[in-house]
């Protein structure tokens, strides 16, 4: 039996599909956001390879496989932002100067903690692109020399998150335009976040998703001077 | 035959991403130049939207699911983990309101400015 796992093909395939599918069936059903589909996908993932005991590279064997698309999906990340650019048009300065001091702000914020807490620059490097989405975080973790499932974990803390306290942190910051709510959310807390945004409101969603692929571009430009600072 | 040609397309700008990354000695990702070779294609009109849109969207839609491997890879990397644990909350915890109230009070400080001139 362990054999046959062991030499599959598709065993870590479809055991990826089908948890990840679990995940999203749960999110539906208790509509909660720490009942984040990913999380609770690698939570039902690592409970079945350890009840089979099959280990971690044999089932990224065969699912290491699905990764193989990552880069052309990254690149289709272009279509949606491309439908957005009217948007990018209409509020260029508001836009690039708040998603610009977001970036910072979380720059920033890293490595302080990272200062405090005395870590090296592998663990530094690891934390960097918590704040952006998976697509672009993962490689530019690997790329630093980072632990990239650590990033992976970090950056999914960060957007469940992100999705939970929005309303209040807006709240109690007093941001109230439409615009800077999206811009706030979408910079901090990526796509989970933006699944808040688009619930408040159709402006708030599109500034949410735009923000996505900016911050994440601006963060890779950031990070490559403030990966020399540890 | 609309879908192997979209398809073709993406793969394509993926590659001449992958010989960016090569080729430019700077710390950003193949994904990243792509996108934004893909962004600029689509602007200048080179790659009508049409010619890409519907396998796009579809990997867009199905792309979270390519993250679980790398999750599933915390299993390996428990030492880590434990070493990293209280930091990584931590940075968590206090960067992430911090970025969205900054990015937040900026953009409308702008937008507020601009309402009033």
């Amino acid at each position: 039996m362990k054999e046959f796992l062991t030499n599959s093909l598709f065993f870590g395939v479809v055991l990826t599909f089908a948890a990840y599918e679990i995940g999203l069936l749960l999110k539906r059903k208790v509509k909660l956001a720490i009942c984040n589909p990913l999380l609770m996908a690698a939570v039902i993932i690592i409970g079945v390879l350890l009840a089979l005991d099959v280990d971690y590279e044999t089932y990224n064997a065969g699912a290491g496989y699905i990764s193989y698309f990552l880069t052309p999906a990254t690149v289709s990340l272009a279509i949606p932002l491309y439908r957005q650019l009217t948007l990018l048009k209409k509020y260029p300065l508001a836009i690039f100067a708040g998603i610009t001091a977001g970036v910072l702000t979380a720059m920033i914020s890293i490595l302080c903690v990272s200062l405090l807490f005395g870590l090296d620059h592998r663990q530094y490097v690891t934390l960097l692109p918590k704040s952006i989405t998976t697509a672009i975080g993962m490689g530019m973790s690997e790329k630093m020399g980072g632990i990239v499932t650590l990033t992976v974990v970090s950056i999914c803390i960060t957007g469940i998150l992100g999705n939970v306290t929005a309303d209040t942190v807006l709240r109690i910051a007093k941001i109230n335009e439409p615009v800077a709510r999206g811009l706030a959310i979408g910079t901090s807390s990526h796509a989970l976040g933006t699944t808040r945004a688009m619930e408040m409101g159709e402006v708030e969603g599109a500034m949410s998703s735009l923000s996505i692929v900016v911050a994440g571009v601006l963060t890779v430009i950031a990070a490559s001077v403030f990966a020399n600072f540890i | 035959m609309k879908y192997v040609k979209q398809l073709m397309i993406i793969l394509a700008v993926s590659f001449a991403a992958e010989a960016m990354e090569y080729l430019i000695p700077l710390p950003v990702t193949a994904s990243v130049y792509g996108l934004l070779l893909m962004l600029a294609a689509l602007t200048t009109h080179v790659i009508p939207l049409k010619k890409v849109e519907e396998t796009a969207d579809y990997l867009v839609n199905i792309m979270a699911v390519m993250f679980v491997p790398a999750a599933v890879g915390i299993m390996a990397a428990m030492e880590e983990l434990k070493q990293m644990a209280l930091p990584l909350i931590a940075a968590v915890l206090i960067s992430t309101p911090l970025v969205m109230i900054v990015t937040g009070w900026t953009a409308q400080f702008i937008l507020r400015r601009r309402k009033k001139e």
